[in-house]
């Protein structure tokens, strides 16, 4: 009998929290569209990140009063955000030069598909009729030193994110070093995925039931 | 004496030929040339290519240009946007040709092309479908693919401010690729709010040096897209 108030997983809001435990006081943090934009509602307090915008600012802020946006003050995702004091404007040129010439610590991204080898897919199923759009991912990959994946463990239809090989078009291979899901948070290593948490009333049967690929799990000596 | 103040817009860009390649600055909306665009779907010139982050949205700026037929192939890095269909549409009717370049890729590549750099390597897209067909090389064992600098004929960027001599500054994150576009084009066209005495931007601040650019007119009110958007209006 399935009790519906026994919740398995974590929520957005938590998947983000994780996410924003595991990132170190003083990082140039490059934050994705989408969930991984929540990462910044969660850094504890004492700790300061610095959110760099591919688009040309160091130093973004929160999303400004309704009412008190301005056009031409946006993030990647083209929505409205502020500046924080002793932020900085650049050029695109010099943006990438932050994100390719590694002086970005962390990039948390969003994913269609990551596979064990922490080959990465987020930027086009491969259909025929889909409009390409790559944006900055494969440069961020290519470039930033830590490579975080958030994402939901499973697709709309249930089908598993977390695969041995990716059959979408990769943004990067062996990019991506640890994955953040609403189940679990999973390590990628040379030797494989290894489960680092798992989220609340979720089993390690439970997570193989639901990932595409083989888990291992941590001698407790090693986390 | 020198004077790159234009006192039209039809004027700024009067010398945009069949076939041009034009670099449009912006990301969205933010430092779109809104009326320099309008002004070159006014002025006609048609077979462009046109290099440019975006697609534009909703059926005004760099959508309506591409709506008007005058672009028959876009360099690009993201062509999607939320209320862009003119570019979708045309795509999937074979009606114009996409080259999808990442971003920090695109951004390179016009630097380069100012800088007087024809290729150079970049490690962002080796292992994808869009390294496919391109030359890579190993450095320090890693391996890169060959990218190619992008000159252009003309530039139409917005910026916030400029002097006579061309000197630029720009607003927050409206600055995006009009820096690097204004090097890699020979004739860099800038549609600024305010034109102001040569003297008054301080040396220490100026973005843009005036060397890059060729002609500047003043926008004092530019349109607002994304109301001109919500509003559905289209252009022309």
């Amino acid at each position: 009998m399935i009790n519906n108030d026994i919740k398995i997983g974590w929520d957005r809001a938590e998947m983000a929290q994780k996410v924003a435990l595991d990132i170190p006081d003083g990082s140039y943090v490059n934050l994705g569209i989408g969930i991984p934009e929540l990462v910044a509602d969660f850094v504890p307090e004492g700790r300061e990140l610095i959110y760099q915008t591919e688009n040309g600012l160091l130093g973004m802020g929160p999303v400004p009063e309704e009412g008190k946006g301005d056009r031409e003050l946006v993030n990647a995702g083209k929505k409205y955000i502020t500046s924080i004091p002793g932020a900085a404007y650049f050029h695109h040129a010099d943006s990438f030069t932050m994100i390719r010439g590694g002086h970005i610590d962390v990039c948390v991204l969003g994913a269609m598909q990551v596979s064990k080898h922490g080959d990465l897919a987020n930027w086009s199923t491969g259909a025929k009729d889909a409009i390409p759009a790559v944006g900055g991912a494969m440069d961020l990959v290519a470039g930033v030193k830590r490579i975080f994946v958030i994402t939901q463990h499973n697709t709309k239809h249930g089908d598993p994110k977390i695969v041995e090989e990716c059959s979408f078009p990769l943004t990067g291979k062996e990019v991506v070093e640890r994955i953040y899901s609403n189940l679990a948070i999973l390590d990628i290593k040379k030797e494989g995925l290894f489960v680092r948490e798992l989220a609340p009333n979720v089993s390690f049967e439970y997570l193989e039931e639901h990932t595409g690929a083989k888990l291992n799990q941590y001698l407790k000596t090693q986390v | 004496m020198i004077n790159k103040q234009v006192n039209s817009l039809s004027e700024a860009v009067v010398d945009i030929f069949d076939g041009a390649i034009v670099m449009i600055g912006g990301f969205g909306e933010a430092g779109s040339p809104i009326e320099l665009i309008h002004a070159l779907i006014d002025h006609g010139a048609k077979n462009l290519t046109v290099v440019s982050n975006n697609t534009g949205s909703g059926h005004v700026g760099l959508a309506a240009l591409i709506e008007n037929k005058q672009v028959k192939k876009i360099i690009c890095s993201f062509p999607r946007t939320a209320n862009s269909t003119v570019f979708p549409e045309l795509y999937n009717a074979g009606k114009i040709e996409l080259e999808l370049v990442p971003q920090g890729t695109l951004a390179e590549r016009i630097r380069a092309g100012g800088a007087g750099i024809p290729a150079f390597y970049v490690p962002a897209s080796v292992n994808t479908p869009l390294a496919e067909g391109k030359e890579s090389r190993m450095f320090n064992e890693q391996e890169y693919v060959l990218e190619y600098g992008i000159k252009a004929d003309f530039a139409l960027v917005k910026a916030e401010t400029a002097d006579r001599y061309g000197n630029l500054l720009y607003h927050a994150t409206a600055r995006n690729f009009g820096p690097i576009m204004c090097t890699a084009s020979k004739v860099a066209i800038v549609q600024v709010k305010k034109i102001v005495e040569a003297g008054q931007i301080d040396p220490e601040t100026v973005v843009t040096p005036g060397i890059f650019v060729q002609k500047v007119i003043e926008v004092i009110n530019p349109a607002d897209e994304s109301k001109l958007v919500e509003e559905e209006m289209s252009y022309p």
